[in-house]
């Protein structure tokens, strides 16, 4: 089990975070170009299916997986939306999103005096705390090989 | 616990087969008197509440009918608009009955595009070598599975969360597919199902499934 990457937007579609640890493939394209891609197809999956759903939804979308990962997504009532890119054997992130939300961006982004919101996040604090934070999950090793 | 509906996406990405399985009732009919206390817009051709949640009526739900009557549309039985018609206080005390918009089959046939496209970005975003689309996406209300064949038709199963075996069921639809599509003489590739044998089959494994999958283990 591991933790492919992570991508943190806000509610205008900026990417305000990205960090992989065991990524093994790249899109080919530029990372710009990804997060507009990624937050595009959020997008379209939040419409989708709020138009799919035969009955009214609390939450709405909360993963998807293909055949060889999955992909969690948190958004607060703000609309800032996170995105954890895991393997098949992850159960459900919800919780696991909503601290790194609760416990490090509001602790060291929104309480930064420094942090200008909805710009690119430049703490190395954040950074490093997150890293620490994802790399002490429960599923994060790396797999052999 | 139920199996909501079945689509069949061509490798184009043009629906070629739906079929509504259970559809839930989440309505609600009320009286109501002069000024409305809801907060109605028209969005998509349809009249649906945007602020005022209350007795069952959710944002987001549209009229389906007015005193009884099924509204068409934006416009009531008679052809007056809906907007309008609410306006007018000699209309009421009226009735109005509220629910989550049914999908006309234009909608499906552009939601099951909009599918397509999705499960092409989902393989392209992968951090995986050698990923395949989105095969099941999983909100709080209902869980979609996609099967890809080789040929790239997607079968595409809405279900309740709770519901296991839908692997099996889709497996069982390209089967259906395969016997009674396909090895049907007047049916042409890539164009919309129209074989009874194929909506019979399709129908009782259904409910097999539903039968057998019911609170089994977390699918």
């Amino acid at each position: 089990m591991t933790v492919h990457n992570l991508y943190i937007f806000d509610r205008n579609g900026t990417c305000l975070h990205y960090s992989e640890w065991n990524r093994k493939k790249q899109a080919g394209i530029s990372k710009e170009e990804e997060f507009k891609l990624m937050y595009g197809m959020l997008f379209s999956i939040r419409s989708f299916v709020s138009k799919m759903s035969p009955l009214d939804m609390k939450d709405g979308f909360v993963a998807y997986q293909t055949s060889r990962y999955k992909l969690h997504y948190y958004e607060t009532p703000t609309g800032m939306k996170i995105i954890m890119n895991t393997d098949l054997g992850v159960p459900s992130c919800r919780d696991v999103l909503h601290q790194i939300y609760s416990t490090l961006y509001v602790e060291y982004i929104v309480r930064n005096p420094l942090c200008v919101l909805g710009e690119p996040l430049q703490s190395e604090l954040f950074t490093s705390r997150l890293d620490s934070f994802v790399r002490a999950l429960p599923f994060f090793s790396v797999r052999a090989a | 616990m139920a199996i909501f509906s079945v689509y069949v996406v061509n490798k184009a990405g043009g629906l070629i087969y739906q079929y509504d399985n259970y559809v839930p009732r989440a309505e609600a009919e009320k009286t109501f008197s002069f000024p409305l206390d809801l907060v109605l817009k028209v969005h998509d051709e349809k009249v649906v509440v945007s602020f005022g949640q209350r007795d069952g009526i959710r944002v987001g739900h549209a009229v389906l009918s007015i005193n009884g009557v099924d509204v068409n549309g934006r416009q009531t039985a008679e052809g007056k608009d809906i907007v309008e018609y609410l306006k007018e206080p000699s209309n009421y005390p009226v009735s109005i009955r509220f629910g989550r918009a049914r999908l006309s089959s234009n909608e499906k046939l552009m939601l099951a595009s909009m599918f397509h496209s999705l499960f092409a970005i989902g393989s392209q975003l992968s951090p995986e070598v050698g990923s395949s689309g989105i095969e099941m996406l999983e909100t709080d209300a209902f869980k979609l599975h996609c099967f890809q064949t080789l040929t790239g038709i997607k079968f595409i199963v809405l279900a309740d969360p709770r519901q296991s075996g839908i692997d099996g069921l889709l497996r069982k639809i390209y089967e259906i597919y395969s016997d009674f599509a396909l090895k049907n003489p007047f049916y042409s590739l890539e164009m919309p199902i129209r074989c009874e044998l194929f909506d019979q089959n399709l129908k009782s494994s259904l409910e097999i499934a539903e039968k057998a999958g019911t609170f089994g283990p977390g699918s």
